[in-house]
């Protein structure tokens, strides 16, 4: 029997080495004249074990982890494509307790199949989804995303069904679902796992909401610091054009739905949703003012769906298993499950998904296992460079979009960055202002002068000039962004600019000119 | 800090430009596709290419320019022969971006936007790569790097140095 040798290809994994674990594996099959095969997959999310290798045996998968490609040859002389014990032994993945406490619900397939093959999708439960939206209305698909309580994923939480009912109610000559794939926030990495892990669950979610809404082209707009991502992707969707997943009939059906991918080109403020749409037209990446939603003038003018990565995803999973299944997981009103991305200063980072619920200091501490450092955690800032530091005060918070707001947070795209005691929150705050400040469109005042100004003044208070009428200033300068900026680039820059200071006010106290300047 | 003998003809450019926005004229909306293929076509974006481009596609030399300019990829001199990018968000300065940036700085004798003089490389900043899970991160020639340590500072500088 050919034994079947599963390497990632995830870009975390290949960071860690695993392109140089699979050649070595290559040797060794080779070599010893094996009959054996290597299937790159997706990432399980496990980085503190990347890269993971995994094996099949008749019981099941078994993992074997962190290997290096110098540890490959000690594998294969241990017989590991049978399972057998070694010091990297990790058993059956699904056991592992970071793996076993996830509700894999839109990652249900990442790190298990490979991402191009539309066999191990359909094995998996692929294009379940799409078959059931294809026996229904579009009005009663669209009713079925309302009911489950999904909501943006991207980070402002808006109700996916309500945003899809308002295009489908939209009368144009064409409608668009654009993919919202610029992932520019630190500390998530979702996106680009869902991507480069199973890049047909995108395709098959945008498929159900062209058939929902009646648009008949789609776009991801992937930004161009993730290669491997336009990479598996471009691949996919070619793949499933030949297989009419996609093209003038969805699966043989009177649905026409096709789509493409996009490349970014460096500008953080497209994650904005009007600035996204603006680069895809071939415009600078300058944000609009909304009215008009893009709902009702997006792309082009026209109506236009446009979500995060993880909304999409989600969609075929709510079909197949139905609104009430879905909605069955979480609180209050935020349902469902939420990919938690755990990253910087963290003993075991990568991708949780569970339900809504879990508190902050569960997240970092049980799930996390801490600092990498080992050092005490100061702060963890949830919702990335946009999001507020929260000290370990906090971690009660339970993760849930309305609990984070009345903390004076967000969860944003749920990514959460942690950092041990050495962390400087002046620093930290000054940062927020500097990334504002490169990476703003322009177009409204608050957010493309406040945030230098904001710079400036928060280097006046590292220096111990007027610190106490500074941070008053700055006070009122992040007000003035909250409140005056068009988009979330200046309006919730504050976040995390105000949440240092309240939470930590001793790293705001007078320091040398010199250390400021660094 | 153009490196030699990366020089192009104005009307080599032309010529050229003009392929690269024939192939894509049929998208919609086809301004960063073009931009990009121009990018990878000349290793920059020529100034000479965007009057070019804008003629093609009915727009003014305003236009071209200004998109040209607002984002952050595209270049308007060649880069090194290779480009070392080094993340600086937050995940990455959690696990000491700011010292791999440093030293990286110092052993190269540049700062983040600039190229080495021999035209070996040029250093830029990155606002996350998705790596944050392996922190600190970054990307030589395309190639992804992470929990870059000294040790992958050295082999990354090794291969730059070649």
């Amino acid at each position: 029997m050919t034994a079947t040798i599963y390497i990632p290809k995830d870009s975390g994994a290949l960071a860690l080495g695993a392109d140089k674990v699979a050649r070595a594996a290559e040797r060794e099959i080779a070599a010893r004249g094996l009959d054996a095969r290597i299937v790159r997959t997706g990432s399980r999310g496990m980085f503190w074990l990347e890269p993971v290798v995994e094996v099949s045996t008749p019981e099941g998968r078994v993992a074997y982890g962190p290997v290096k490609a110098g540890d490959v040859a000690s594998l294969f002389e241990a017989d590991f494509t049978a399972g057998t014990r070694h010091p990297l032994w990790l058993g059956d993945p699904e056991k592992i307790p970071f793996i076993s406490r996830q509700t894999r619900l839109t990652f249900a397939r990442c790190g298990i199949v490979d991402p191009l093959s539309l066999d191990d999708y359909k094995a998996h439960g692929g294009l379940r989804g799409l078959n059931m939206a294809l026996t229904l209305t579009p009005s009663d698909v669209v009713q079925t995303v309302t009911d489950s309580g999904l909501r943006g994923r991207g980070g402002a939480g808006f109700p996916t069904g309500i945003k899809w009912k308002t295009v489908a109610d939209q009368v144009a000559d064409r409608k668009y679902i654009v993919c919202n794939a610029d992932e520019g926030d630190s500390a998530t990495f979702a996106d680009r796992m869902i991507m480069e892990g199973d890049p047909f669950v995108l395709i098959e979610g945008m498929a159900i909401a062209g058939i929902a809404t009646g648009a008949t082209k789609g776009y991801v707009y992937i930004r161009s610091e993730y290669p491997h991502a336009v990479a598996t992707m471009t691949a996919a969707i070619e793949i499933a054009r030949a297989a009419g997943i996609l093209g003038p009939a969805i699966l043989g059906s009177p649905n026409a739905f096709d789509m493409e991918v996009r490349v970014g080109a460096g500008a953080y403020v497209c994650g904005e949703e009007t600035s996204l749409l603006n680069s895809l037209e071939g415009k600078r990446g300058v944000v609009r003012a909304k009215p008009p939603l893009p709902a009702i003038q997006g792309l082009f003018g026209r109506p236009t769906v446009i979500n995060n990565v993880i909304s999409l995803a989600s969609v075929p999973v709510i079909l197949d298993r139905g609104a009430a299944f879905y909605k069955d997981f979480g609180l209050g009103r935020s349902r469902g499950t939420i990919p938690i991305q755990i990253a910087g200063n963290v003993r075991h980072g990568g991708l949780f998904e569970a339900a809504f619920g879990m508190t902050l200091g569960e997240i970092v501490n049980d799930i996390g296992g801490g600092t990498a450092t080992g050092r005490p955690v100061k702060a963890v800032q949830v919702g990335g460079p946009l999001g507020a530091y929260f000290p370990p005060d906090l971690f009660d918070t339970p993760f849930d979009y309305e609990a984070f707001a009345a903390r004076d947070g967000l969860i944003g795209h749920a990514g959460i960055t942690v950092f041990d005691d050495s962390a400087d929150m002046l620093r930290q705050a000054r940062f927020a202002m500097e990334f504002c400040a490169i990476e703003s469109c322009g177009k409204c005042t608050p957010c493309r002068i406040g945030s230098t100004r904001g710079v400036e003044t928060i280097d006046k208070i590292a220096a111990g000039i007027q610190p106490e009428k500074n941070l008053a200033l700055v006070a009122d300068l992040c007000n003035t962004m909250k409140f005056g900026s068009l988009c979330a680039l200046g309006g919730f820059t504050p976040y995390p600019v105000m949440s240092a200071i309240n939470h930590f006010p001793q790293d705001f106290a007078p320091r040398s000119v010199a250390e400021a300047a660094e | 800090m153009q490196p030699s003998g990366t020089k192009v003809k104005v009307a080599d450019v032309a010529a050229r430009t003009e392929a690269v926005v024939a192939a894509h004229g049929h998208l919609e909306g086809p301004l960063l596709p073009i931009l990009h293929a121009v990018q990878d076509e000349f290793g920059f974006v020529p100034q000479d290419s965007l009057p070019v481009i804008a003629k093609a596609l009915n727009i003014s030399n305003a236009e071209a320019h200004g998109v040209a300019t607002f984002y952050h990829d595209y270049r308007s001199a060649p880069a090194g022969r290779h480009v070392l990018k080094l993340c600086q968000a937050e995940a990455c300065q959690a696990m000491g971006s700011d010292k791999v940036a440093a030293m990286v700085k110092s052993a190269l004798g540049i700062g983040f936007h600039e190229t080495a003089a021999d035209g070996s490389v040029t250093l830029e900043p990155v606002y996350c790569l998705g790596l944050c899970a392996c922190a600190p991160a970054a990307m030589l020639d395309g190639e992804v790097v992470g929990r870059v340590d000294a040790d992958a500072i050295d082999g990354m500088l090794a291969e730059v140095r070649l």
